[in-house]
């Protein structure tokens, strides 16, 4: 079967007048259709770099990328991409926020309009649709957010730390939520974090990078014996602890 | 509507006692300064020729408005400010976007824009007289002259501040930079749009009235020109008054309009 999105020797560098800082040395991973992966590494060392080079807003300097077996063409409409902070406009209703990319790619129809209404609605959400977003919780921004990704339909989703910008507390649950949305819809994903407990609660796999520049240390696969296999479940499952040690360890042993 | 407290009415009734108090304040000290204008003239203290005083001023406006020659003077005034300010708006946003499309174009114009916002507009007046004539477009390019500058420099300042993190958000939902403008950066800056018409109404009224000075035969800067020549003091001073309602009027009209766009959203 052909993985859905596969990197092959990818090479990445940041130019400033000053000199030229190595970002990513010789990446090379596969993803198959349905996985959920979580890419994990010191601070700095590269992880939005990747991120920002599979959604083709950069080009790597070296290295392919292939989707589906094709070579990535420049914004397929196949990816969707949640950045860091939620980004929803002040300017307009929830509604109109949810239906940007839509806007955007000249989908705006009355079939997709109906799907937006449907998917606010499922998310619980549609009470809000015309409110603006200042009047949603951190929780339920993300949710509209993450709406506006899904309306479009991708096959893989990039999750650039989408809950550091929350609570603890609403971390948790956001996570739990948002986890088990795209668990729910089938979608790959490949989620970039520092917070180790949250690749491990969430993935079915946590690629580790080294420090600068960034290569594969180890990709450790991550099962769970549970009835009802959720982030919060598993982070009461004693499996939990001993893949947080592993991850921490190889992270930290070169210090 | 719940039970007011006694300390909920206490706090209103200091509020209220407050505004009474500002309002009365800032009534009071123009009664005032009316009243001593008036009385150092008629007892002698203040020579009323050079000084004028208020119940002069009144009767000539008054005399003015039923000759009707007032009404011209301040509608060419009106309307010069207004073409101009109108002018300035739309060429600043559309020059401001030209600059934010191509980042080698605001590197290459930044200091000939620097150099023409800083420098006195009133200089320029009679470059203007030469090339256009003593006509109403002189005076529309004079008012624009002294507001076009800055406000360009601004409003590219505000669309190139924006969130880029936001611009991003349009290209990973595929959008190009056409709609990283229109989804974004240009609904992002009306705040700032908005505060620099504000300033560019004023300036407008300056440039208008610098060319007024210089070229023209009716408005109110044409007036105070002509007055102060001919000695006519109550002219001069009414002139001025009346420019300052003009200027307080003009710049509530953007505040409404500010207004209605904070209440929008």
């Amino acid at each position: 079967m052909t993985p859905i999105l596969e990197l092959k020797n990818i090479n990445y560098s940041y130019h400033t007048s000053d000199g030229e800082t190595k970002a990513l040395s010789g990446i090379s991973f596969a993803l198959t259709s349905g996985e959920f992966t979580a890419v994990v590494g010191p601070s700095g060392c590269g992880k939005s770099t990747l991120l920002s080079l599979i959604a083709g807003l950069m080009k790597p300097e070296s290295g392919e990328i292939f989707l589906n077996g094709e070579p990535l063409t420049e914004n397929s409409s196949k990816i969707g991409y949640m950045l860091q902070h939620d980004h929803l406009f002040e300017w307009r209703t929830v509604y109109r926020n949810v239906i940007l990319g839509l806007e955007i790619r000249g989908a705006l129809t009355g079939e997709s309009k109906k799907k937006a209404e449907n998917l606010l609605e499922q998310y619980g959400l549609l009470p809000f649709a015309r409110s603006r977003p200042s009047e949603l919780s951190g929780g339920m921004r993300q949710r509209a957010a993450l709406i506006r990704t899904l309306i479009l339909e991708p096959e893989l989703l990039l999750l650039d730390e989408p809950f550091s910008a929350l609570d603890y507390q609403t971390r948790l649950t956001v996570s739990d939520d948002i986890g088990q949305i795209i668990r729910q819809s089938g979608k790959t994903a490949l989620l970039v974090t520092h917070d180790l407990s949250e690749a491990v609660s969430l993935s079915d796999r946590v690629i580790i990078l080294t420090k600068r520049p960034a290569s594969i240390a180890r990709i450790v696969p991550i099962t769970f014996e549970l009835k009802k296999d959720t982030p919060l479940n598993r982070r009461n499952a004693p499996e939990f602890k001993n893949y947080f040690n592993e991850i921490w360890k190889e992270l930290n042993h070169d210090e | 509507m719940n039970e007011i407290s006694h300390s909920q009415k206490l706090y209103l009734t200091r509020i209220r006692r407050h505004r009474i108090i500002v309002l009365t304040a800032r009534v009071l000290i123009l009664v005032l300064f009316l009243f001593l204008w008036e009385i150092c003239a008629d007892t002698g203290i203040i020579d009323s020729f050079i000084f004028s005083c208020p119940s002069k001023i009144a009767l000539c406006f008054w005399e003015m408005v039923m000759d009707r020659s007032i009404f011209l003077h301040i509608g060419i005034t009106l309307y010069e400010t207004i073409v101009s300010f109108l002018l300035v708006t739309l060429c600043s946003i559309l020059i401001a976007v030209l600059l934010w499309c191509s980042r080698k174009l605001s590197e290459i114009l930044e200091p000939y824009l620097v150099v023409l916002n800083s420098l006195p507009k009133s200089a320029l007046a009679p470059l203007l007289i030469v090339w256009l004539g003593a006509t109403p477009t002189t005076i529309i390019a004079a008012g624009m002259s002294v507001a076009v500058f800055g406000s360009i420099m601004n409003l590219y300042t505000s669309f190139a501040t924006v969130d880029q993190e936001k611009v991003k958000l349009v290209y990973t939902l595929h959008g190009t930079r056409r709609h990283a403008l229109f989804k974004v950066v240009l609904p992002s800056s009306v705040p700032s749009v908005i505060s620099n018409m504000k300033v560019n109404i004023g300036l407008c009224l300056v440039g208008v009235v610098i060319g007024e000075f210089l070229a023209a035969r009716n408005g109110l800067g044409y007036l105070i020109i002509y007055s102060s020549q001919v000695f006519k003091m109550d002219w001069l001073i009414m002139s001025i008054v009346l420019l300052c309602i003009m200027a307080m009027a003009l710049y509530a009209v953007i505040g409404v309009v500010e207004k209605i766009y904070q209440k929008r959203f």
